[in-house]
């Protein structure tokens, strides 16, 4: 028994280094693909202190509208400006409808408007498109789809996906793009403001409702890019949403106002998920993929209740 | 002017801490308990008792469990619907060991089972607070969910992967299976929910219950005024998971007769979350209005389009109920936050001033 716990998955990973490889490759692009709805999540809660639990079905929902505006015969390219307007329409009407009267509330009703969201958006989804899977439109929107195999060593190989190269460079160049957003920009100032104190941004003549809204159609453009990409590797449906909530475990390990830390904690989930699976899995018959995630959240978290990059968590009287 | 403390004089110790000391609540009380044990019984028909009165009762328990830990505790938990299903697969598990046991002190003892493991889980909880603590409850949520489906023990080896509720007779009535009669059923799930109900009541306003609020309310001030913040917690977690684990097995013993894992899944634990926080948190009379709300209006939504005439494919309403049902809560949590708690004090405040404006 201590062997296949202690032993066993050591001898093996040295014994086939390319599976091993390979199970590293798929940790790493489950990782990207966490990190992103992870990002999301950050940039709200940075911006407004809400726990949007909707960020995950707002990934649905954009991939849903893409697919689904190409499906009635939109061009791809016109479908993702569309798509873009449609979540700028949902930002502009969350901030407006939902968080606008409710500034100022405990943030458990914060929470739970967001799940009310979730609920929403859930049955809009499935009233406008439908309920059943669907295609990502990859090929037209030019994303790569083929897969190259690497040899190493005498007999080792590797497969890696396209698509999944395209992914984790998206998730690259938007993490630095929204970098450089936060950091060089006016409104991008404006944002970690805001995110700092509410009401003294205020006082400098910082709109929080235009602030509010500009973030989440941040948010939004995460969440579609996010729903391009799962929606590539698997179908778009609404099962994803129990991937999303993957990305909380993610979010609490890198702490809840980092986006260097949804990163990090996006790729420690994923890999130590694969890894834990497919080495340590089959000890206890598999399917531990649904719970770890938390149990090494849960771990960290009680090392470092803040998370890996958050805030220090100060406690008066 | 039709509720009022004024003239209503308390003449020893006993009246004045006695759980309903206005007279008013008592005829109010006595009332719902007429309709609920006589009137109910006497007229509805199956149909009401199966899909309405008797889940509504079971989800009610499950938000006063809830509302134990969220409300009077201050611990947000995102677990409800597993330590739901723990009371469940323990029922299960205790009626096929101990078959001629009574199957109502099984259920009340699954409880147990469900409150242990709540402990456990509800350890952290002392180093991390607010919403991280919601996520490690989801941990126990996936943890417990993945356990129903991978112990085959906990179901017997059955082969369809889901528990199935055995007959079994109280008195010469059929209590449980297939063949229980929804009346019966009904009875029973009414005496646990509003005993487990009256018992909560009473240890929230004792000394119990005042330090979990002392917790909520800041827990290190209530370290410093001399409240355990280890045993508190703990409790608070153990006798939310006691009643929640009740509500669980009596969801499937008394109302679905078989359950399987994705019946206590995530989806279950947000349920219960929305009665709490629409019914408001930290009052019992509020989980029973936040249950019967989010219960019952799904259920209305069914037959409204039917009644009215209009012919809509099923899916279609099932799409716009959960339209409709996320619309209202944000609705609901806009206009009135505190829940339909606070709702029905303003209306008592008005029945008091009436019919002046204050």
């Amino acid at each position: 028994m201590l062997y296949d716990i202690f032993i066993d998955p050591f001898v093996q990973m040295y014994d086939m280094p390319d599976f091993f490889l390979q199970v590293l490759w798929e940790g790493f692009v489950a990782g990207i693909l966490y990190a992103l709805i992870a990002l999301g999540f950050v940039l709200i809660f940075k911006a407004s202190g809400v726990f949007n639990f909707a960020q995950g079905i707002m990934v649905v929902f954009a991939g849903l509208t893409l697919v689904g505006l190409h499906e009635n015969g939109v061009p791809a390219y016109l479908a993702l400006i569309l798509t873009i307007g449609v979540m700028a329409v949902l930002a502009y009407g969350v901030e407006r409808i939902v968080m606008r009267p409710l500034v100022n509330q405990p943030e458990i009703i914060l929470l739970m408007a967001t799940i009310g969201l979730t609920y929403f958006l859930v049955g809009f989804g499935e009233f406008v498109f439908g309920g059943e899977p669907k295609q990502m439109i990859t090929e037209e929107l030019g994303l790569p789809t083929g897969s190259t195999a690497f040899e190493i060593g005498e007999r080792g190989l590797i497969i890696l996906q396209h698509i999944d190269i395209a992914a984790a460079v998206i998730a690259v160049v938007m993490v630095i793009a929204l970098a450089i957003f936060f950091n060089k920009t006016r409104i991008g100032r404006a944002l970690r403001a805001v995110a700092d104190d509410h009401q003294a941004a205020l006082s400098v003549g910082i709109s929080l409702n235009q602030i509010w809204a500009i973030v989440w159609f941040a948010a939004g453009l995460v969440a579609l890019a996010t729903g391009i990409m799962w929606g590539a590797r698997s179908d778009v449906s609404f099962a994803l949403e129990i991937v999303a909530f993957k990305a909380l475990p993610v979010l609490i390990l890198g702490g809840f106002t980092s986006i260097p830390g949804a990163i990090v904690g996006g790729l420690i989930i994923g890999f130590g998920e694969k890894i834990g699976e497919l080495y340590w899995g089959g000890l206890v018959g598999g399917g531990v993929e649904s719970w770890l995630a938390y149990i090494i959240a849960l771990i960290f978290l009680l090392f470092r209740p803040q998370g890996l990059f958050g805030e220090r968590i100060i406690e008066r009287i | 002017m039709f509720y009022r403390e004024a003239g209503q004089f308390k003449t020893s110790y006993k009246a004045d801490q006695a759980l309903f000391p206005i007279l008013q609540d008592r005829i109010g009380i006595a009332a719902i308990l007429l309709i609920a044990f006589v009137v109910i019984p006497a007229f509805a028909n199956d149909f009401f008792l199966t899909s309405i009165m008797i889940p509504f009762l079971i989800f009610a328990l499950a938000a006063i469990g809830l509302n134990v830990l969220t409300g009077y505790c201050g611990q947000l938990s995102l677990g409800t619907g597993a330590f739901m299903g723990v009371g469940a697969y323990a029922a299960y598990k205790l009626t096929s060991i101990f078959p001629d046991a009574n199957v109502i002190v099984m259920v009340l003892v699954s409880g147990v089972f469900s409150a242990a493991i709540g402990a456990v889980f509800g350890l952290p909880s002392l180093r991390i607070k607010g919403l991280y603590l919601a996520v490690t409850t989801l941990a126990a949520q996936f943890f417990l969910e993945w356990c129903f489906i991978r112990i085959p023990w906990l179901y017997n080896y059955n082969s369809s992967g889901a528990i199935e509720v055995p007959r079994r007779e109280m008195f010469g009535f059929i209590v449980t299976g297939a063949e229980a009669l929804p009346i019966t059923r009904y009875f029973v799930v009414l005496c646990i929910t509003a005993g487990i109900a009256y018992l909560m009541a009473n240890v929230l306003r004792g000394r119990i219950g005042r330090s979990w609020m002392m917790i909520r309310d800041m827990d290190i001030a209530a370290e410093l005024m001399g409240v355990r913040p280890l045993q508190t917690k703990l409790m608070a977690f153990a006798v939310s998971s006691y009643i929640c684990g009740v509500a669980g097995a009596m969801m499937v013993f008394f109302w679905l007769n078989a359950a399987e894992p994705s019946s206590y899944s995530i989806r279950l634990s947000f349920q219960i979350l929305f009665m709490v926080i629409l019914g408001g948190l930290g009052s019992l009379g509020g989980a029973f209005m936040g249950a019967a709300f989010i219960w019952i209006l799904p259920v209305l939504l069914k037959f409204v389009p039917g009644a009215l005439g209009i012919d809509i494919a099923a899916e279609t309403v099932e799409h716009a109920t959960f339209m409709i049902v996320g619309a209202l809560i944000i609705f609901f949590l806009i206009v009135e936050p505190h829940g339909f708690a606070r709702l029905w004090q303003i209306a008592k405040q008005k029945l008091r001033v009436w019919p002046f404006p204050y």
